[in-house]
């Protein structure tokens, strides 16, 4: 299981401070916490409240990669901030994220396949979020076809089926449970998949309890990859356990004490 | 049409452990061996690093073994009342590279030593001979806990592997090994999660995972083999996906497990369609050992010098692939 870390994203208040004032001390904290805590990947997000998104992205780039070399998931719908993040990663990179849209994959596919960087695929276009299973295979399909086309590697690519609200859409949930699972039926070989794990309790009370247990049951569908807040010990213990249930990892004794030593230093 | 070959990229390593220090690091040993070190499955030579031969040790006991069969009995026989002779028989007319001494004489039925008695002869052992050494307690829990780490402060700075530490019985050995800057034999019953798990908690008495060498005990051809060949499959394939709790290299005692099984040790006349008993349990030595450097096995601990020689030809033709 690949958990980016998702707590370096101007959404939040402190962040988009940091940001505002360059104070790259907190920026970097909050990174090696969640390294610390089991993220193997940090997500890069300037936020919506970013005056200039192109230069913070760089400078949030480059304050990250003073103090670790895990992978970066330069987070942004705008493919301008991504090619400036791009140009001063030194670590490595993943692009999030493209859509269906044909204008997008354009862009961003040739970009990816140039920087070795992994890509992350929303089922999404600019006609709105799919209503149901079927229109997410079919999105997810345009976005599997055009990177085939183009020679990039399937591997590398990560299908997000677009996670929506539980007190929003719960009549989607199983449906996007079942999508996981089809996604990576789409191709030999097959694709991976990726959820923005938060995003299923917006709004909702008891965040921490919906968050784990859709991860666990994601997890059963085969799912790859989460952004999520690797400062949830209670979350980060389910994925482990997952982990080891799926037989993704030897079970011992000290299980949960083992992933820590299975992670590599910071 | 050519074919190219389908090779695994592995993120992780098994970790390299020296065994014998020389003059430059500290000890008095002529030489050193690595063992470990891997960064694919078993012999796949095109598709990682496999710095390191396998090696192997020659057994020998500080007491008269009782259940050696007479192939054996004739070879070592004589020496068995004076083990240092013994070891320096090993190594000068075996040309041995390195000993495992199996302090038998602790054992409350085999002669019952002091652990001030050991020590004295693991400084007599390392004084007689050059080449690395393994040290291997009695088997009884209790006396091991205080001969092990007497002998360990004997060899202070030699960097020995010493063992076995097993889950019910580590604290005191790890500890000892720490401080006297020895390695570990981490022992388990063919069972790859107490084998993790005694990993684990040795790394957290303070010898880190990196002086750690599982055995993750063994069964003779015809007697488990396969058990042990999928334990060490298992591990083999977590480690190399990065999982750093079961990286560690591999020690087989194949001697004591193929000497004691019928088919080696049984006579002719008995089982006249076996064939002569001379050649037989060489022969399942040789074959033992040969499946478990398949299955991974990076230290082989034998005893027959024949079926060593045997091996070495043989490990040597495996690595000019």
């Amino acid at each position: 299981m690949l958990i980016i870390g998702e707590l370096i994203n101007g959404m939040y208040t402190r962040i988009a401070k940091a940001i505002a004032e360059k104070d790259k001390a907190t920026i970097q904290k909050c990174a090696l916490d969640q390294v610390k805590a089991g993220a193997e990947a940090l997500d890069v997000n300037c936020g919506p409240a970013s005056a200039d998104p192109i230069s913070d992205m760089r400078w949030l780039v480059e304050t990250i990669q003073e103090v670790t070399d895990k992978e970066l998931s330069l987070d942004s719908s705008r493919p301008q901030s991504i090619k400036e993040g791009l140009k001063a990663a030194r670590n490595k990179v993943i692009i999030n994220s493209t859509t269906a849209d044909l204008e997008k994959l354009k862009e961003l596919v040739p970009l990816a396949k140039k920087h070795n960087a992994k890509l992350i695929g929303l089922a999404i276009n600019s006609k709105g979020i799919p209503h149901n299973k079927d229109q997410r295979l079919e999105l997810a399909a345009g976005i599997v076809t055009y990177c085939v086309e183009q020679g990039f590697n399937i591997e590398g690519l990560y299908l997000d089926p677009i996670l929506m609200p539980l007190n929003v859409a719960q009549t989607q949930l199983k449906d996007i449970l079942e999508s996981i699972h089809e996604f990576k039926l789409l191709s030999q070989p097959h694709p991976k998949t990726v959820i923005g794990l938060s995003n299923i309790s917006q709004g909702a009370k008891s965040r921490s309890l919906i968050n784990r247990s859709f991860m666990v049951m994601a997890m059963a569908e085969g799912l790859d990859c989460a952004i999520l807040n690797p400062l949830d010990k209670k979350l980060m213990n389910a994925v482990i356990t997952s982990e080891v249930i799926l037989n993704n990892k030897i079970y011992c004794d000290s299980f949960l004490e083992a992933y820590g030593k299975i992670q590599s230093p910071l | 049409m050519a074919q190219d070959l389908m090779l695994e990229k592995w993120s992780g390593k098994i970790s390299t452990v020296t065994i014998g220090a020389t003059i430059a690091d500290g000890g008095t040993r002529k030489h050193s061996i690595k063992i470990g070190g891997e960064k694919s499955l078993p012999n796949l030579f095109k598709e990682g690093a496999i710095p390191n031969k396998t090696q192997i040790a020659f057994e020998i006991w500080d007491a008269p073994p009782t259940d050696w069969p007479d192939e054996l009995n004739k070879i070592y026989g004589s020496y068995y009342k004076d083990p240092i002779t013994w070891a320096k028989t090993c190594v000068e007319k075996y040309k041995a590279t390195c000993l495992c001494v199996r302090l038998q004489a602790a054992h409350p039925d085999f002669g019952n030593k002091t652990a001030q008695q050991e020590a004295q002869f693991i400084k007599e052992l390392l004084k007689a001979v050059a080449v690395p050494l393994v040290i291997i307690g009695c088997g009884d829990d209790s006396k091991d806990s205080l001969i092990l780490p007497a002998c360990s402060e004997a060899a202070k700075g030699e960097i020995c592997l010493i063992g076995s530490a097993v889950q019910n019985n580590y604290k005191t050995l790890a500890a000892a090994l720490s401080a006297d800057g020895h390695n570990i034999i981490a022992e388990s019953p063919i069972d790859i999660n107490i084998a993790k798990q005694l990993n684990i908690l040795i790394s957290d008495m303070g010898l880190p995972l990196e002086k750690i060498v599982i055995n993750p005990t063994i069964g003779a051809l015809g007697y488990g083999l396969e058990y042990a060949y999928s334990i060490m499959e298992r591990a083999r394939l977590a480690a190399l996906s990065g999982d750093k709790t079961v990286a560690s290299p591999f020690i087989c005692f194949v001697g004591q497990e193929s000497w004691q099984v019928k088919e080696a040790k049984a006579n002719a006349e008995e089982f006249p369609a076996w064939g002569k008993e001379t050649e037989r349990g060489i022969i399942w030595e040789i074959l033992t050992a040969t499946a478990l450097i398949q299955a991974g096995a990076d230290l082989l601990v034998m005893r027959h010098p024949l079926a060593i020689e045997k091996i070495n030809k043989y490990i040597e033709e495996l690595y000019q692939c």
